[in-house]
């Protein structure tokens, strides 16, 4: 995964590369894993992300292309999908214990959906626990600034080093 | 004589394209968000899935579909004069659409647009006169999102007198729209008569009517104002790496909405357009300037005709970041390809940045473009018989041709005479005026056009009623005035 990686950065290999890679890297852990728990060794992940698209919009391969990059970087994945309600993205949040929530929105009319789920994690105490990282094409850094997320990139390469920054890495 | 023309697709790869994507329709059939149009569906034959919200479409319902819609049709201006004709090879470009993003003159960083940045847009956008029609190009930042649709169209009405390519980013806002275009046209009758305004409604590629356009293509369809399907597969991301294949997939979400269309009102206008691009699969986004993306429109324009539609694409565009060469370069292939393949109305002057960003020095050389393009299409005409023959021989050797009456006559509709902003001067004449490169001599031209735009004269009752709509639904959205303009 590193390989196809840094492949992938010097323009040699091609985003379906990376998802495939990212595929692998997916069934070889649910493989990989069972066997670790049974010797009493643990996957070490370096941090919990919640993804979806918000409320309202339903574009989703941005979002994918976030969610694989962080996954083949090692961070744990939970990706509602599209459309996702705000209470679901609060909800899983608390569940799950996450680091990281990523809010992904396509359309003008949606992005303010980001500002919502902002609030409503702030409402539901988990905001001081949970940093906030948004994207989408209309989606800019004063946005996140102005509706009080931690992290924002352009696409899904950056978003890994983001993630990492946000979690002290 | 003969009009160039541009053709990817043999007869037969026509025919297949249309009889797979008829096959998609049925199994595994469309994703339709709207439950208002699932139960027409399912009333009209289509096995419906309410659970899965999958309708699986019979051949039959969707060949009568084809049938019913109409061959062609005329949008007007805001003066009742036909405007624009879809429909045939007639070629008719329009600005694009639907800008977030603002780039000032000599600005490398973009900026959000504002109202008064869309009466500056507009204003000259009806005065170029290579375009057709207008759009309602850029999303204004100074009034809520809510209302940043209607908006759009509030400041067109208040501007403009060329028809608008336009569209509503929600259910409610799209009958607002409608109202505001029946103060301009009297009645909904008179509107639905003689449309100033088409609508583009988008399918969520794959296979998929959010409930949003689903219903603005259904309002469309009632009050017979004309729709356009923008169906917008990325090869590789969100449709098939072929371009085939995205081709057929294309056909497949236009025929599905075509479809739905038909059946709420038989015989009302559609067109048959799109969006789509080659993904790029080093960075994941939707080149509106790679080549494929163009060979895709022209080829899915092919389908169309055959199926007897009127058609529109999304060409004309550059990914480059500010007027430069790859902005002239790709703009200028691409409607050129779009005006080879006869598509009806070209979408994208004045757009950057994978149709994000919007510069009106763009637009000012893309009109030229636009000029070019059309030039082109219209042939090498046989202005006389015999050819040639009588003029040379009039002139014989010894003498030039510029006092001739055969010159005087003919060499107007010979020549697309381009603006100044197209450079054809003697070095150092260019040099004594100042050595301006394209962005500087379109600048001045936009400049210059914007100065001399002259009011519509639109009478006082009619700015009220139309502010009284447009002010209802910024005061719904929290926004007590408009903003200045």
């Amino acid at each position: 995964m590193n390989y196809v990686g840094e492949q992938f950065a010097q323009g040699e290999m091609f985003l379906p590369d990376l998802v495939l890679a990212g595929e692998a890297m997916k069934a070889a852990v649910a493989v990989l894993e069972p066997e670790m728990a049974r010797r009493g060794a643990e996957r070490k992940m370096l941090g919990k992300v919640v993804l979806g698209t918000v409320a309202g919009d339903i574009h989703e391969i941005g979002k994918t292309l976030v969610g694989t990059m962080l996954a083949s970087s090692g961070f744990q994945v939970y990706d509602l999908g599209v459309d996702v309600p705000i209470g679901t993205f609060v909800e899983k949040v608390r569940q799950v214990n996450a680091d990281i929530v990523g809010l992904s929105a396509l359309l003008t009319t949606t992005m303010a959906r980001q500002r919502d789920v902002i609030e409503a994690l702030d409402e539901a105490g988990l905001r001081p626990k949970v940093k906030v990282m948004v994207g989408g094409a209309p989606v800019t850094g004063s946005w996140a600034d102005e509706i009080g997320a931690d992290g924002y990139s352009e696409d899904a390469i950056g978003a890994v080093a983001v993630a990492k920054r946000l979690m002290g890495i | 004589m003969i009009r160039p023309t541009l053709q990817f697709l043999s007869p037969d790869t026509v025919d297949r394209v249309i009889e797979e994507a008829i096959e998609l329709l049925q199994d595994p059939g469309v994703r339709v968000h709207s439950p208002q149009a699932l139960s027409l569906l399912s009333d009209r034959g289509a096995q419906v899935d309410l659970e899965a919200k999958v309708a699986h479409m019979p051949a039959g319902l969707v060949q009568r579909a084809v049938e019913t819609a109409p061959k062609s049709f005329y949008l007007y201006d805001f003066e009742g004069q036909p405007a624009v004709h879809y429909g045939g090879d007639d070629v008719q470009f329009d600005p694009g659409s639907t800008a977030i993003e603002f780039l000032d003159y000599g600005a490398t960083t973009s900026r959000a647009p504002t109202t008064a940045d869309f009466v500056r847009y507009v204003q000259l956008a009806d005065s170029l006169p290579a375009l057709d029609a207008v759009s309602t190009s850029l999303v204004c930042a100074d009034v809520p999102q809510e209302m940043a649709d209607l908006y759009r169209l509030f400041l067109v009405l208040l501007y403009a007198r060329k028809p608008v390519v336009t569209g509503a980013f929600a259910v409610e806002t799209w009958r607002v729209m409608k109202d505001l275009l029946v103060v301009m046209a009297g009645s909904e009758q008179a509107l639905a008569e003689k449309p100033t305004a088409v609508f583009d409604v988008c399918p969520s590629p794959p296979l998929l009517w959010s409930e949003i356009t689903c219903e603005n293509l259904m309002d469309c369809a009632r009050y017979r104002v004309p729709a356009e399907l923008v169906s917008m597969p990325l090869t590789g991301a969100t449709g098939p790496a072929t371009l085939l294949g995205a081709i057929v997939q294309h056909a497949a979400e236009s025929l599905s909405g075509i479809a739905i269309h038909q059946l709420v009102n038989p015989g009302a206008p559609i067109v048959w357009g799109g969006s789509p691009a080659a993904f790029d699969m080093r960075t994941g986004t939707p080149p509106m300037g790679a080549i494929e993306t163009m060979m895709i429109d022209c080829a899915y324009a092919q389908i169309g005709k055959s199926l007897g539609l009127p058609t529109h694409a999304y060409l004309g565009m550059s990914d480059a970041k500010i007027v430069d060469a790859q902005c002239g370069f790709e703009s200028g292939i691409s409607a050129t390809l779009g005006a080879l393949a006869g598509i009806n109305m070209i979408s994208g002057p004045g757009m950057l940045d994978f149709e994000s960003c919007f510069s009106l020095e763009k637009l000012v050389v893309d009109a030229e473009i636009v000029g070019m393009a059309k030039r082109l299409v219209a042939g090498i005409a046989e202005r006389e018989t015999p050819l040639a023959l009588d003029v040379i021989r009039q002139v014989g050797h010894a003498g030039h041709f510029m006092a001739t009456r055969h010159t005087r006559q003919w060499f107007r509709q010979e020549l697309f005479i381009p603006s100044a902003v197209v450079d054809r001067d003697f070095r150092r004449n260019w040099e004594e005026k100042g050595s301006k490169d394209t962005a500087q001599r379109a600048h001045g031209r936009a400049e210059a056009l914007i100065a001399a735009y002259q009011s519509k004269g639109l009478s006082a009752e009619v700015v009220a009623e139309l502010e009284a709509i447009t002010l209802r639904r910024a005061q719904a959205a929290g926004m007590d005035r408009l903003p200045p303009r």
